[in-house]
């Protein structure tokens, strides 16, 4: 075996965020967590805790968590400075105690973003994501409303670099990442996602417009390029989707100004 | 929203207009530069240009208006988002802090920017308004009388024996005080790093810029910005050590030789 | 006893669903905005329903426990999706589809049910490419397909190994772009709680905003119930840990009725269990089976040692050995049991003994190991990342985990259940796929059912209510069943207890797991029928709540979740226990073939088995519906 299968139980210390709920003040608190295996994943070191905690009526800490295998995006923790923990292109729920040292002490957080105000302890309310999915994150097609699915053909190049953005699993790590809580690699990975097919072309324009309107108003900071972003995106998204979408915007509101306005508008005769 | 709102309301908007702003300002300090190592040639070259460039009159004023636009807005925009990204991180910060990728220049962006600014300002009074050292502004130092004809792409600007404001011992004399000289040295340091980051992060904000060929960007940009760098630090840095020393016969030669045997520091007059 | 009608179309059966459709009743467009229909859960069923719904004109509101509906367990699928389109014209056709699930489901499903599906199957990728659903491309631009286990044709189409979650996010796209219309209502972190049934019609829902803990009443014309499988009642599983039976037992208990809900599936190659603080089994794809060859040593004391070290004659390719045809691509179900037995006789390998070896030094022999790399290089970087092992020098460890439930709530035809205007679709329904899915046809239904089917059946049912007729959330009906989620909450806040929730969560599962699981006996299951219910008192008499019911706890949320899969747990001990033959997932010892498969009884059992509700304590009532087969011909399936 090439990667050492320690399994002598581990012991560490948690530093935890615990704010019973919104607007209300909170605190780092110190637990003790004993006798891990390395195997165990950091969800599961928490799930211990807890038991620990209800057995003694202590209120468990609250984290958000469903599939487990880094695909639901609801794991977001913010572990010792890093979203989803010391490792690259993985989620929270993908980290395991042997990344850390037996006696260490581990941080975690929320996710923090004015847009991504904290409900309990570790966490957030990320709906202002899905108001930006509202705005414009799709194409707009009746059910049944489709022609053959081979009658538009996608290049393969296309369709894998649609694949790549569309890998985006909504975790907001990236705005969690960003000095500027700024939500452009998400929102570019979805732009960008719909904005490379062809099926996507009618509502290029308005959805890049209708779309970054809505993140800003949503209260996101704004891209500096600092690209920290990707660099903690679980589905390591490549800020390229942002120097795309940043073109992609630009492109749409000169579009937007100059072009000749139809009459069903308000435009044109006279 | 409508153009202009789109511009200047959006994030995207923003960054767009100072990375539009941010290249005129690139091309701006190039240009300068290149017309500002002049200093090291004859005395009739960096006069002769400087005296060009005050007799084009309205197309100075021109040109200065438009750089006061694009350091207006290229400031109004970093201070609106900077702002807006403070408060973006919500009330509590995190206890802990890493970087994961960052590069140093672009973490200090509004840092470098703020000392840029300061430097401008003094700039402006020191060599465009006087205000600074104006004992050896150019107004108050004897005029140059054109040793030759001074041309510009072959064509006639200025005729020999013209006489014109002495830029030449001017930038002498300022720069042969260590305080001054180190301070542009710092300012223009700064700006290199400033657009260490900038320039790679307009291709990011005009969208040009994807992994296939950012390696070779990025050696591209950090050799201009050397190079830059090199350049700027040159002038009062060869100045102040006394690497580059004026023509004999101009004011400043004559200024700095007398200092010199009055007392072995430097003027500050 | 309740009424299962299953409103099979007359007439033959590729005609059944077509001529359907021109004879139910339509609402006119003018009035479908009086009408509104409430969608639990938007996963692939709930969130292609209720975008389809909003779109036709419906007012809908869509309520789901996730803090975004994209969130939907659907997202976790990772294979692909069936469809009849003959893209590869290998042969395929809507017929063939049918005939696969019939035959992989072990003669148990409906088989007019199941060609629809077939039918549809064809239209639920042409409107997936048309939301920019990324799926995989030939270098022609035109869709790629692969194929998939209980089929000899390729028809699998797939996005990466991303499937699920491209036409979650497809779907959530449509229902998203209705959100924005206003079309939708989306309500967040409301998990329901109860179903309110006025006058025996599903009127309306009782949730709790898990937020701030408020119960809240919701009324409507109709109620759609999307939420998805009940696997987690063995408390280790490849679903999500939210994943729960919550929704569709508490309409049970309102009189709607649970269809075969011991019907299981259980997928061979996932992560073994390292421990018992495991939450959750990492499914590997299948088509590691394609290269990877399965065995354990032959001796016993070899279990523990290092697998590189255990000569080639030590070792016993079991499937090889028993199954000398199909090999190492037995079917899941037979797979799964095989690996049962080798670690029951003792012989299973890893720290718990529950484990099989799943070794690819052939493959890398043959292939080399940039070949095996190219392959299955992101399932190995998975395993490394769960197990810390490189399956390139060590032999992966497999073991069988729950992964799908085939029973749920029992539906007619148009999808509703026997409670007059409460509809059932995606995985809580007792589905199309009998005893047994196929891979890549969970994902067909969910869509199915969402996009094209229930948008035309709920028009059925609505055409015959008043339009803007939706009951007052004032009425007793409400009342009573708000007070009677009220009063279970109260009671699990208050209990002074010394057990945390996930105790009795592992204890239930462990119990279902060896007694439910693979394979059952008529001694297991009864035995169960004891311990289950002992094991309901316990948690009643001993779980510890902390916190407050006033605001988010999730303790409460788990604890209210356990409490149900406890109830359910015990149904479905005796559903197994009164089917007396083996099935498809449903595999009774006594019940098999000399060779170990599955002796059916299709005398006895060609039936849907629907447990009614007799009140708390009392035994459920077994009501059946008979399946005809008109067109295949039932037979046993063998593999050999
Ligand atoms: C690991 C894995 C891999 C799989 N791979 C494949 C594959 O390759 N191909 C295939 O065809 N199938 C696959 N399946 C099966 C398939 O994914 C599921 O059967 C299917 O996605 C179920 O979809 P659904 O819409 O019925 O329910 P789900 O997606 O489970 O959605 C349930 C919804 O209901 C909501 N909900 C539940 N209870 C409540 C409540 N009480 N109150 C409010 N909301 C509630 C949830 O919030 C959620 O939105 C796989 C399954 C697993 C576990
Ligand atoms: C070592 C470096 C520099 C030297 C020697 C230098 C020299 C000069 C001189 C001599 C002038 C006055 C020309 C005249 O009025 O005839 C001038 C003007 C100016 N310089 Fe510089 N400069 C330097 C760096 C910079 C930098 C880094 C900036 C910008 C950030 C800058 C911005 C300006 C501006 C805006 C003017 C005014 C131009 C006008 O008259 O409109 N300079 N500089
Ligand atoms: C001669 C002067 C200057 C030049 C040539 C210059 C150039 C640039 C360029 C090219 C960028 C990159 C734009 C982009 O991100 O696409 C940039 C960014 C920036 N500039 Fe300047 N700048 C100058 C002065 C200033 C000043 C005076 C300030 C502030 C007080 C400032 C603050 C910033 C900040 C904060 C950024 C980062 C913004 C971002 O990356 O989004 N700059 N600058
Ligand atoms: S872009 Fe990456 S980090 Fe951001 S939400 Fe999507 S998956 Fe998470
Ligand atoms: S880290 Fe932030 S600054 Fe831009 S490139 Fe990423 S959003
Ligand atoms: S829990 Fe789903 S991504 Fe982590």
């Amino acid at each position: 075996m090439v990667a050492e299968t320690s399994t002598q139980l581990i012991s560490v210390t948690l530093r935890v965020w615990r704010q019973a709920g919104a607007g209300q003040p909170g605190k780092f608190v110190e637990y003790k967590a004993s006798n891990l295996s390395p195997n165990m994943s950091l969800l599961e070191m928490l799930d211990v805790v807890n038991d620990d905690l209800e057995r003694t009526g202590e209120d468990p800490i609250a984290f958000a968590h469903d599939c487990r295998e880094g695909i639901c995006g609801t794991c977001s923790l913010m572990i010792d400075g890093k979203p989803h923990g010391p490792h690259k292109g993985v989620a929270s729920c993908q980290t395991y105690m042997r990344s850390f040292a037996d006696g260490a002490t581990i941080t975690i957080e929320p996710f923090r973003a004015r847009p991504f105000p904290v409900i309990k302890d570790l966490i957030t309310d990320r709906s202002a994501f899905d108001q930006i999915q509202q705005a414009g994150g799709f194409i707009s097609v009746r059910t049944g409303a489709c022609c053959d699915a081979n009658a538009i053909p996608v290049p393969k190049g296309v369709a894998d670099l649609a694949m790549d953005a569309a890998q985006c699993i909504g975790c907001g790590a990236c705005v969690a990442a960003c000095k500027n809580a700024s939500a452009m690699l998400f929102v570019a990975a979805k732009v960008s996602h719909l904005g490379l097919l062809p099926q996507g072309q009618a509502e290029r324009d308005r959805r890049v417009l209708a779309m970054v309107q809505t993140m800003d108003d949503a209260g996101f900071g704004n891209c500096t390029n600092q690209y920290e972003c990707s660099a903690a995106c679980p589905k390591l998204i490549s800020h390229d989707f942002i120097a795309r979408m940043n073109r992609d915007f630009i492109g749409a509101t000169l579009r937007s100004a100059f072009q000749p306005v139809s009459n069903a508008a308000g435009g044109g005769a006279g | 929203m409508n153009l202009v709102g789109s511009l200047f309301r959006s994030s995207i908007g923003r960054k767009f207009l100072m990375a539009v702003t941010g290249l005129v300002l690139v091309g701006f300090v190039t240009g300068h530069l290149v017309g500002n190592l002049q200093i090291f040639a004859h005395p009739d070259k960096i006069n002769g240009y400087a005296h060009f460039l005050q007799s084009l009159g309205p197309a100075l004023w021109a040109v200065r208006l438009g750089l006061l636009a694009c350091v207006v807005i290229h400031v109004w925009a970093a201070v609106a988002l900077a702002l807006e990204n403070k408060s973006a991180r919500g009330p509590e910060n995190y206890g802990v802090i890493k970087w994961l990728n960052a590069a140093l220049a672009s973490r200090y962006m509004k840092h470098t920017g703020v000392v840029i600014l300061a430097f401008i300002v003094y700039h402006l009074a020191h060599f465009t308004v006087g205000a600074a050292q104006a004992g050896s502004f150019k107004t108050a130092l004897a005029e140059h009388t054109m040793a030759g004809d001074f041309l510009l792409l072959g064509l006639p600007i200025v005729a020999k024996g013209q006489t014109v404001h002495d830029v030449y011992s001017m930038v002498y004399l300022g720069f042969a005080n260590p305080v001054v000289s180190l301070f542009y040295i710092i300012a223009v340091a700064l700006l290199s790093l400033h657009l260490l980051h900038g320039v790679d992060s307009m291709f990011q904000t005009f969208g040009l810029r994807n992994h296939s060929w950012v390696p070779f960007l990025r050696r591209v940009v950090s050799l201009l910005c050397l190079a830059y760098l090199v350049g700027n630090v040159a002038i009062p840095g060869a100045i102040l050590t006394g690497m580059a020393k004026p023509a004999a016969g101009t004011t400043a030669a004559e200024k700095l030789a007398a200092v010199a045997v009055a007392a072995p520091s430097v003027v500050q007059r | 006893m309740a009424k299962l009608e299953s409103k099979i179309p007359p007439g033959p059966l590729a005609d059944k669903w077509r001529k359907h459709k021109t004879d139910i009743k339509l609402v006119n467009p003018a009035n479908k905005r009086k009408y509104e229909v409430i969608v639990i859960g938007a996963g692939l069923a709930g969130s292609s329903a209720a975008a389809t719904l909003a779109e036709l004109g419906y007012k809908v509101k869509s309520i789901v426990f996730h803090d975004s509906p994209r969130r939907a367990h659907s997202i976790a699928a990772q294979g692909g999706i069936n469809a009849a389109k003959n893209y590869q014209n290998d042969g395929d056709s809507v017929y063939r589809l049918f005939y696969d699930t019939i035959k992989g489901g072990d003669y148990r499903a409906r088989e007019a049910n199941v060609h629809r599906l077939a039918e549809v199957s064809v239209n639920i990728i042409d409107q997936c490419v048309g939301q920019g659903v990324p799926f995989a491309r030939e270098y022609g631009g035109l869709l790629a397909n692969r194929s998939f286990g209980g089929a000899q044709v390729s028809r699998t189409f797939y996005a990466r190994g991303q499937t699920g979650q491209q036409l979650l996010l497809g779907a959530y796209s449509a229902l998203s772009r209705m959100v924005g219309q206003g079309a939708v209502e989306l309500v967040t972190q409301h998990e329901m709680v109860d179903l309110v049934v006025v006058n025996g019609h599903a009127k309306g829902v009782i949730t709790r905003d898990l937020v701030t803990g408020k119960l809240v009443r919701h009324s409507a014309d109709a109620v759609i119930l999307a939420t998805g499988g009940y696997g987690n009642v063995f408390n280790l599983s490849t679903y999500a840990r939210g994943s729960n039976t919550t929704a569709i037992w508490r309409a049970y208990k309102r009189g709607a009725c649970m269809a075969n809900p011991c019907y299981t599936q259980i997928h061979p190659t996932c992560i073994p269990v390292s421990g018992d603080y495991q939450s959750k089994l990492t499914l590997m794809s299948e088509s590691l089976r394609n290269d990877g060859r399965i065995w354990v040593p032959k001796k016993k004391e070899d279990c523990k040692k290092d697998p590189n070290s255990i000569p080639e004659a030590d070792r016993d390719y079991y499937l090889e050995r028993i199954y000398p045809s199909f090999g190492n691509l037995a079917p899941r179900d037979v797979a799964s049991r095989a690996a049962k037995r080798m670690c029951d006789e003792g012989r299973g390998v890893g720290e718990t003994g529950l484990g099989v070896y799943l070794d690819f030094s052939d493959a890398i022999r043959r292939l080399g190991e940039a070949g095996v790399r190219e392959r299955y290089g992101n399932l190995f970087d998975i395993y490394h990342e769960i197990t810390n092992e490189n399956a390139y020098k060590t032999p992966m460890r497999i073991y069988p985990a729950v992964h799908y439930t085939m029973g749920g709530l029992w539906v007619d035809y148009n999808l509703m259940s026997n409670v007059p205007g409460l509809f059932v679709l995606g995985e809580a329904n007792f589905s199309d796929h009998g005893a047994n899915r196929l891979g890549a046809s969970a994902l067909m239904q969910g869509l199915a059912d969402g996009y094209f089917v229930v948008p035309y059946t709920i028009g059925d049912y609505l055409a015959q209510q008043k339009p803007n007729a939706k009951p007052s959330t004032e009425l007793p009906e409400f009342a009573e069943a708000e007070a009677s989620v009220a009063a279970m909450t109260k009671r699990l806040m208050s209990n002074q207890g010394s057990q945390p929730v996930n105790y009795y969560h592992k204890k239930l599962g462990k119990l279902m797991w060896d007694y439910c699981g693979m394979a059952r006996t008529k001694e297991g299951l009864e035995k169960a029928l004891i311990e289950i219910p002992k094991l309901r008192e316990e948690f009643w008499a001993n779980v510890n709540i902390p916190g407050s019911a006033e605001n988010m706890n999730q303790a409460l949320e788990r604890a209210g979740r356990v409490a149900d899969f406890i109830e359910l747990g015990e149904l479905m001990c005796r559903d197994a226990l009164t089917r007396e033959e083996s099935c498809g997932g449903h595999f009774r010892e006594e019940y098999q073939h000399p060779d170990g498969e599955c002796k059916r009884d299709d005398e006895k059992f060609a039936h849907v088995a629907a447990w009614e509700y007799q009140g708390e304590g009392q035994t459920p009532l077994r009501n059946t519906e008979p399946l005809n087969y008109e067109t295949v011909k039932m037979s046993v399936r063998s593999y050999k």
